[in-house]
């Protein structure tokens, strides 16, 4: 029996994408170890989220296989046959039973994902905070991250860090969680990575809460999520999980003024006269600039320009020479140092670390 | 004889026979220009959206080049934001809009044996000022910045959240271009829900009770009461950006006590029942297409108008779900999920009754159909996908990522684009007197079904990979390069599918097999009268007692008042 | 014969569909409520946020006097469109005009407050969050009270030529709905500003 047209056409094209397809599986195979996916949970809320995707996807796919199928069963049983049969088919308007019965069981499945959803939404916001919890208060800026914690445990110094978070790893037996308060400073922003929580976003004048208990040790990447201006695909999030000890350490350092290293003190020079310090802030000197992200540590940071490029002198250099060339459109101007100057300033950087 | 109550072919004997004469460029271009008729006015409003379509489907192109490849320079970031967010705004304002007034302008007179729209000036006056409106915003790529493409065109997301639409992070007029136009093309928006309202209420011919309305009359009836109270709150948020912007007011002024989330409150309060308003002509067209293709009556006629009714009234309650990460209450958030998936209800129910009706016919699988075969595969799919982003927590994840992004597009073009094309291959016999290429027609649609799903089935995926929204690039260490390459591959396939379309229009319009009245041996009144109507639609004013006027004149025997 | 399929129920009973204007006006009055209700959303929301500034309480004084212009300019409209339903035209000019009048009235007293509020007590639309919800509420008000008037007056104009009369009556009622709602908007931003609000 020959086929109709459409249907040979369509078998063809059926092979192609299925093809295409196959091929694309392959797309997403091993990524870097810190991942953006969302199956890859490593805290509570992440996980949670995860648990519950699997029972929502499990029922919307057997919804979507029963109906499907039926429209593929429809579509082929009765489809015109080639026979030039007049007569129309026998004309049926309704039946209120069937339409009952159709209403009644989305009523139900809706019943219960709403309950189990509602469940988890009270249960991940409205988690009452630990006395164990660390709290950091986070502000979203055009385009970088700020980061202040408060007095922690033995150290007597609250102190402001930039772009790259670190926080203590929790477990089940003894949690530490922390609790992230999140302001904005300008437009709105989201905090998101996928493998800590769900994203929140950064609105001013409207301060939002979110935790996160992060269960392994390691780096987890993420950025904002919510359009911002010109750079906001490259405010990048570098979230830190340290050991107990990895953790104290990086405390203990970033509480420490920043390091006055006499032999670099024509960069320290250019740094505060070239109108550095109007933006950015070295603790323990003049500079106090809150526009900028603080640098008193800088040199403890992997990477700059929140996340997108390594942190080496080349780098650095270039950064402060011309931050369009790597950032175009970010809000740090080129400051039209010469050669020399930029070479001081980049060491006098260097040194803190 | 008995009274023959309906026109029937040869009923345009009694016309007396028209001067023919040539018209030359100028006296045709007039015509159009000053016309009230609403057949023109609907082809009009088609040619604006196709026009539209095309242009932001150049941006997209752009937009899907620059993303194909980690850290790509073929756009900047500045061009890039502009891209999209014009290609946003235009999909929605200058694509969508304008679709449902071009099948509700032309068909709805028609198919309730009307002579014209209720109020035919108005008609043109929406008309022209939505057209404007489209011009006053893309003449925002040329004020102000320059001629180099990276003029003043608005770069905010057509979402346009404060305070970035704010003097001071947004300076230059490209947030004005935005307000600006889209409070012109809301007037002309306003006026076209005015006119059909008034038209499918006022202007039925006898018989036709309000349950005797073809359901496309039903939907466009619905989709202009919704419009009325959807783009109206859009155009209170807009004036009071422009007074923010231009007066000094603080409405969304963080700095001086205003609040961000009210204007996210007033955008999603007109935002999520736009996207039903945007949706409902492809129901409408769904509801004719599958039930004549399938030689069987509608299944379900009341609770089709009743889910129909229904889903207008939920969707003006559930617009918070698209601000479940902006930190309302575990109350609020749980509120909105329960509504949104309420409103999966009435929506399922409409494909349930597609399906019964296609259930014991005997399907024709011409283009028409194909396309809406597809539409009820697509659209399952996407209000699926829907359910998942309704559940908050898993929408903490997805939100503002491609997820999103695929499942929008799912309605956006699986649905409306594809019934689009499917209500243009349906109608374009009867607006022109002649047959679309039924080859050309399936290259189109089998190209266009395999570049959709290659785009947008991939996007679902990177959008689980965790890749954001409105970003112009993207590291190569984060695992999106290869599914990227496949979404722009899936766009570059759908660009050739809609030339085919664009060629197949054209040509058909040249010299396609000539129609006749009632190609597709269809039930409503537009198949009685001639292709193309005359101006005046019917040489009679028909009476009718049924839902399907011509069955019952074709099945004398069997007609459909005994049943209804 | 059976060619012809017999008609139902007998002929088609008498076919009266509402009139496609006040359809429209109705229309026109549901979509213009919507976009009042986002600003009376606004002006509800910002109640006691504004951070500086002269509050409701110091400076607005209840216009007692313009409301009841206002609201009795809606019973002269409803006193002129049954003048005319009559075919009195001479009593539908005279009801007509004092509408006009009444609604004149208002808008003077409105200035006249502006006025105080700008000059006198520094309230402009950017001096708080105060300022901003009211000038765009009560503006917006405003605003619609004189394309009201304006239409109102071309319909006088028409009266005094002679060119209005009682064919006529179905659209000075279409237009009076329209009145009505204005005066129906000032009922609820009336209360909402200078009761609630203050």
């Amino acid at each position: 029996m020959k086929l109709p047209e459409w249907l040979r056409i369509g078998r063809i094209a059926g092979l192609v994408f299925s093809l295409a397809m196959f091929l694309s599986c392959f797309a997403f195979a091993e990524g870097p170890q810190s991942t953006t996916s969302i199956f890859e949970p490593t805290s509570t809320p992440a996980a949670e989220i995860h648990h519950l995707s699997l029972f929502v996807f499990e029922i919307t796919g057997a919804i979507f296989v029963v109906v499907a199928g039926l429209l593929i069963y429809v579509i082929i049983r009765f489809r015109a046959g080639n026979a030039e049969d007049d007569r129309e088919p026998a004309q049926i308007y309704g039946s209120n039973q069937v339409e009952l019965a159709w209403t009644v069981i989305p009523v139900l499945i809706v019943v219960v994902l709403f309950l189990t959803t509602a469940r988890m939404i009270f249960a991940i916001q409205d988690a009452p905070m630990p006395q164990s919890a660390l709290e950091v208060t986070v502000i979203g800026h055009q385009f970088w991250w700020e980061y202040r914690y408060p007095k922690q445990g033995l150290v007597d110094q609250a102190f402001v860090a930039a772009n790259e978070l670190h926080v203590p790893l929790s477990n089940a037996k003894q949690p530490r969680p922390t609790y992230l308060k999140l302001l904005s400073a300008d437009a709105d922003h989201s905090f998101w990575v996928p493998q800590l929580a769900g994203k929140i976003d950064l609105i001013p004048n409207h301060p939002n809460e979110m935790w996160i208990d992060p269960l392994h040790t390691g780096l987890y990447v993420g950025q904002c999520a919510q359009f911002c201006g010109v750079q906001h695909a490259n405010m990048l999030l570098r979230v830190y999980v340290d050991t107990p000890e990895q953790y104290t350490a990086w405390v203990d350092n970033q509480a420490r003024p920043g390091v006055q290293d006499p032999a670099v003190a024509e960069g320290r020079r250019v740094f505060e006269t070239e109108a550095c310090m109007n933006c950015h802030a070295v603790r323990g000197t003049a500079a106090t600039g809150r526009f900028g992200p603080d640098l008193t540590h800088l040199m403890s940071r992997e990477t700059l320009a929140s996340g997108e490029i390594p942190n080496t002198r080349d780098n650095l250099r270039q950064w402060i020479k011309n931050p369009d060339s790597f950032k175009p459109g970010a809000l740090m101007p080129a400051m039209q140092l010469s050669d020399s100057q930029l070479d001081q300033v980049t060491t006098y950087l260097e040194t803190l670390k | 004889m008995a009274d023959r109550t309906l026109p029937i072919d040869g009923s345009l004997d009694l016309t007396p026979p028209r001067e023919e004469h040539e018209s030359t460029i100028l006296e045709t271009l007039h015509a159009w220009v000053i016309t009230v008729d609403h057949k023109k006015l609907g082809l009009m409003y088609m040619m604006m959206a196709i026009f539209f379509l095309l242009v932001a489907g150049g941006e997209v192109l752009c937009i899907r080049i620059q993303l194909a490849l980690p850290n790509n320079h073929f756009l900047s970031p500045q061009v890039f934001n502009r891209l999209f967010t014009m290609h946003g705004t235009t999909m929605v304002f200058l694509v969508g809009i304008p679709l449902v007034f071009a099948f509700a302008n032309y068909i709805v007179p028609l198919q309730v044996g009307a002579r014209d729209m209720a109020f035919p000036r108005l008609n043109a006056f929406s008309f022209w000022m939505t057209l404007f409106g489209g011009i006053f915003l893309y003449y925002s790529f040329l004020g102000g910045g320059g001629l180099y493409g990276v003029g003043n065109a608005p770069d905010v997301t057509w979402w346009a959240y404060a305070p970035l639409t704010s003097r001071a992070f947004s300076p230059g007029n490209a947030t004005d271009y935005w307000a600006l136009a889209l409070i012109v093309t809301g007037f002309g928006t306003l006026g076209g829900a005015v006119n059909v309202i008034a038209t499918a209420i006022s202007m039925r011919c006898k018989g036709m009770t309000l349950m005797r309305m073809p359901l496309l009359v039903w939907l466009m009836l619905v989709d202009s009461a919704l419009l009325l109270v959807t783009i109206t709150p859009l155009t209170a948020a807009q004036i009071m950006l422009v007074i923010d912007r231009y007066l000094g007011a603080h409405f969304f002024d963080t700095q001086a006590g205003g609040s961000a989330v009210v204007w996210m409150h007033f955008f999603w309060i007109f935002g999520h029942p736009e996207v039903y308003v945007l949706v409902f002509p492809a129901f409408a067209i769904a509801s004719e297409v599958i039930p004549v293709f399938s030689r069987k009556a509608i299944f379900g006629y009341p609770a089709m108008v009743a889910a129909s009714v229904g889903i207008a009234f939920v969707s003006l309650g559930v617009w918070a779900h698209h601000m479940f990460t902006v930190g309302m209450t575990s109350a609020g958030n749980a509120f909105f999920v329960l509504s949104t998936m309420l409103v999966g209800i009435p929506t399922g129910i409409k494909i349930f009754n597609w399906l019964a009706t296609m259930w014991g016919g005997k399907i024709r699988f011409h283009v028409p159909m194909l396309f809406c075969t597809a539409f009820l595969f697509q659209f399952l799919a996407a209000g699926l996908t829907g359910i998942m982003l309704s559940v908050a927590p898993l929408d903490w994840q997805l939100h503002g990522s491609y997820f999103v992004i695929a499942h929008f597009h799912y309605i956006l073009v699986g649905a409306i684009v594809f019934n689009t094309f499917a209500g243009i291959y349906y109608w374009f016999p009867k607006a022109t007197g002649r047959m679309m290429s039924e080859t050309l027609g399936k290259w189109h649609f089998w190209l266009f079904l395999i570049g959709f799903h290659l785009t947008f089935d991939t996007m679902h995926f990177v959008g689980f990979e965790g890749m954001p929204r409105w970003i112009y690039t993207y590291p190569a260490d984060r695992g999106w390069a290869n599914l990227n390459l496949l979404i722009s591959l899936g766009g570059l396939i759908q660009g050739i599918a809609v030339l085919i379309f664009a060629y197949n229009l054209i040509s058909s319009l040249l010299n396609g097999k000539i129609a006749g009245n009632d190609p597709w041996d269809a039930w409503t009144l537009e198949w009685s009268t001639a292709s193309p109507p005359p101006d005046y639609n019917f040489s009679t004013d028909p009476v009718v007692h049924s839902r399907r006027p011509l069955w019952d004149l074709k099945h004398p025997e069997d007609p459909d008042w005994k049943y209804e | 014969m059976s060619a012809i399929p017999l008609v139902p129920g007998g002929h088609v009973h008498e076919w009266h569909l509402p009139s496609r204007g006040r359809i429209g006006m109705y229309c026109l009055i549901i979509g213009e409520s919507a976009i009042f209700t986002i600003f009376v959303v606004a002006y509800v929301f910002y109640i006691g946020k504004s951070l500086s500034g002269p509050t409701p309480q110091q400076v607005l004084d209840v216009p007692i006097f313009n409301t009841i212009c206002l609201l009795s300019s809606s019973v002269t409209i409803w006193l002129a469109e049954r003048a005319i339903e009559r075919n009195s035209l001479r009593t539908f000019g005279l009801w007509w005009a004092a509408t006009i009048t009444l609604g004149i009235v208002f808008m003077i007293g409105t200035g006249i407050e502006w006025y105080k509020l700008i000059y006198h007590d520094g309230l402009t639309i950017r001096t708080n969050l105060f300022g901003t919800t009211f000038y765009s509420l009560v503006g917006l008000h405003a605003t619609h009270v004189v394309v009201g008037l304006s239409m109102m007056l071309i319909v006088f104009l028409f009266t005094l030529t002679g060119h209005v009369r009682y064919e006529n009556s179905e659209r000075i009622q279409v237009l009076a709905l329209y009145w009505h709602f204005v005066d129906a908007v000032w009922v609820v931003v009336f209360t909402v500003v200078y009761i609630v609000g203050r």
